[in-house]
């Protein structure tokens, strides 16, 4: 007999229960939508991650100078004034698998025009650019000169173009940042929401020398040469945990600390935050499709629940096919294919809901799902699968039927 | 010979118990022969169907269908030979339901791997040879009960066997009916058509031109029917031809 045939017969079987196939194939319909929408949210999170991680920068160290102490009121971390330029001068110098960029950060309002916004400044080295992979959009990076003489130039963030020049062409523009002009001279490439959510793009980036004599302003910083913080990148492919403990070596070295005493700065590896970060998205992807595969299994034990009944159902049927002349592979064949049938039709429409609820959760839950031709393939392919694992039992049941006792079945 | 038992045995457990269905039974049938297999339940006609219709083993003795050995054959090689050689008539009819007439009757032919456009002509043709020809289309469910044998009938003869078995073949039908079947397999037989039917009626078996008579899984009597003239007679009057 050919695929055809049995096909055939499979149909009007299934047409004849049509209530009962269509509900055990809503096992199989949930299960295989289940199974696209849960792979398209935990993909969808993971690439997000992913994301932000990219945006951040790979293999990052953040240093941030140490908590000050003022009457016993500790206060926050960067209050003091542990962390000097020089320090990241000597990260450059002494560790050659690490990069650091010293930054001095903070508010300002900035004007051109009309049109006026409130943003963050930082001060920082050209190396602050390489350390966060950051480009540039347009426009140029800082020269040596207006590093050394405190040029009055600045970079922008896509935020702040946006929010000062709207369609405007801001590269040579001169904005006024606490009333003292700087000639923009690129903008940055955009970067998008940090991990924690804040908009990265909303900087202003200018000569960390221009920075302390003009706009943040000396009166803060008492010591000539304290920053606030400084980034540290690892080169590609050094352990970051390595350069990690390089860089504390070298900072408590530098700031003459007691072996034994406390740091007096903090030192974060971003690197494995977000490792971590990652990871858990991963295993979050995972158990939302393992989750989902469950409920496709139990969409499988409902065929084979049903297609059990059936062969029961349908043992004299069985008998008279076999005194026509089916062959054991015959009425195999024919309740396997039933079931696989059920299955796959179960699996496609599935697929279809499935994308369905994916594009809904996208758009009205705002989450970010992503659709993976993959998951389409693996779903139909888990569903057929599951047609011919669980199809399997009843239809052997089937074919093993004695053709006397199956013909005299009440 | 078309059929040729010798001493056949068929042993069932039951449980712990063994029940000897048939204690040797030896038989010759030949090309063309009606043949009514009679005796009460129990006896062992049923189990000497299923062993002439290649359905069941026997447990001891010999059978050759058209002078080959069926019973020495694996299941697919039976299945076979079901397939071309026998056409089975059911006490209930055994059609599929919710399926036209002509597709049930194709049904053998799918087995035997006819194509369909063969398989539709061979059917039809078939459904018209026992008067259906109209009715192809209707399902079992819209059919009257002699008409479903007629189709069952059909379905027996589209492979063009060389032997009909028909199990109690109307005792599913009123008495009127059940001579308008008896006089269709009355025809095939003249046409040449070997019939095997067991039954316990003896309106029915009257029909058939020898009568083989079953107790306690023997043959007891083997013995022309006499009244087989009578009975023609007797379809003369109830069925206008």
């Amino acid at each position: 007999m050919n695929i055809g045939a049995l096909l055939r017969i499979a149909l009007r079987a299934l047409a004849i229960n049509k209530l009962r196939s269509a509900l055990t194939m809503l096992g199989i319909v949930i299960g295989v939508g289940a199974v696209i929408v849960m792979i398209g949210v935990g993909a969808g999170a993971q690439k997000r991650v992913e994301e932000q991680i990219r945006a951040l920068g790979s293999n990052l160290l953040l240093i941030m100078s140490g908590a000050r102490t003022q009457g016993g009121v500790r206060l926050a971390l960067g209050s003091g004034q542990t962390l000097s330029e020089d320090d990241a001068l000597a990260i450059n110098r002494e560790i050659p698998e690490a990069l650091a960029a010293p930054a001095l950060r903070g508010g300002a309002q900035v004007i051109w025009g009309n049109a006026n916004w409130s943003t963050q400044i930082y001060g920082t080295t050209p190396e602050y650019l390489v350390v966060r992979e950051w480009q540039l959009a347009a426009g140029r990076a800082f020269e040596p000169a207006e590093m050394s003489g405190a040029g009055k130039v600045c970079l922008i963030g896509a935020t702040v173009a946006r929010q000062l020049f709207g369609s405007a062409d801001p590269v040579d523009q001169v904005i006024r940042i606490k009333r003292v002009p700087f000639t923009v001279i690129g903008v940055l490439e955009t970067k998008g929401q940090s991990l924690m959510g804040t908009d990265q793009d909303d900087v202003i980036i200018v000569p960390i020398s221009t920075a302390r004599a003009r706009v943040l302003g000396s009166a803060t910083q008492a010591k000539q040469r304290a920053v606030a913080t400084i980034w540290v990148k690892a080169a590609e492919g050094y352990d970051t945990k390595v350069v990690e403990e390089q860089v504390r070596a070298l900072l408590r070295q530098r700031h003459r600390l007691q072996p034994g005493s406390d740091d007096d700065f903090s030192l974060r590896n971003l690197q494995e935050v977000m490792s971590a970060q990652e990871a858990s998205s991963r295993v979050l992807a995972l158990l939302l499709a393992a989750v989902a595969s469950v409920s496709l299994l139990v969409g499988g034990i409902g065929i084979m629940n049903i297609m059990l009944v059936s062969v029961t159902e349908r043992t004299r049927e069985i008998g008279l096919r076999m005194a026509l002349g089916a062959r054991t592979r015959d009425i195999l064949g024919q309740f396997l294919v039933e079931a696989v049938t059920l299955s796959l039709i179960g699996g496609l429409i599935g697929v279809g809901l499935g994308l369905a609820a994916s594009v809904a959760i996208g758009s009205f839950l705002g989450w970010r799902v992503l659709l993976a031709p993959e998951a389409v393939g693996l779903a139909v392919s888990f569903a057929f699968v599951i047609g011919v694992f669980f199809g399997f039992y009843p239809a052997r049941k089937a074919a093993r039927l004695n053709p006397v006792e199956a013909l005299r079945f009440e | 010979m078309l059929i040729e038992a010798r001493e056949l045995v068929k042993i069932y457990a039951m449980g712990e118990a063994e029940v000897r269905a048939l204690a040797g039974v030896s038989a010759d049938i030949a090309a063309g022969e009606f043949i009514a297999v009679m005796g009460p339940s129990g006896s062992g006609k049923s189990t000497f169907m299923n062993l002439l219709g290649c359905l069941d083993r026997q447990t001891s003795g010999e059978y050759l269908l058209a002078g080959e050995r069926v019973s020495q054959l694996g299941p697919d090689r039976l299945a076979r030979v079901r397939n071309r050689q026998i056409g089975f008539v059911f006490q209930h009819f055994n059609l599929l339901a919710r399926t036209p007439a002509v597709e049930n009757v194709e049904l053998p032919l799918v087995y035997a791997g006819v194509p369909g456009k063969q398989r539709r002509d061979r059917a039809m043709a078939m459904l018209a040879r026992v008067g259906l020809a109209e009715r192809a289309h209707h399902q079992p469910a819209q059919l009257s009960g002699g008409q479903q044998q007629r189709v069952a009938i059909a379905r027996a003869l589209v492979t063009e066997p060389l032997l009909i078995l028909a199990d109690e073949p109307t005792g599913a039908l009123d008495s009127r009916t059940s001579l308008e079947i008896m006089a269709l397999f009355q025809e095939l037989n003249r046409q040449g058509m070997t019939v095997v039917l067991v039954t316990h009626e003896n309106d029915v078996a009257r029909f058939a031109r020898r009568i083989l008579r079953f107790r306690d899984g023997r043959i007891v009597r083997d013995e022309p029917n006499a009244a087989a003239d009578a009975a023609r007679a007797l379809r003369a009057e109830a069925v206008p031809a």
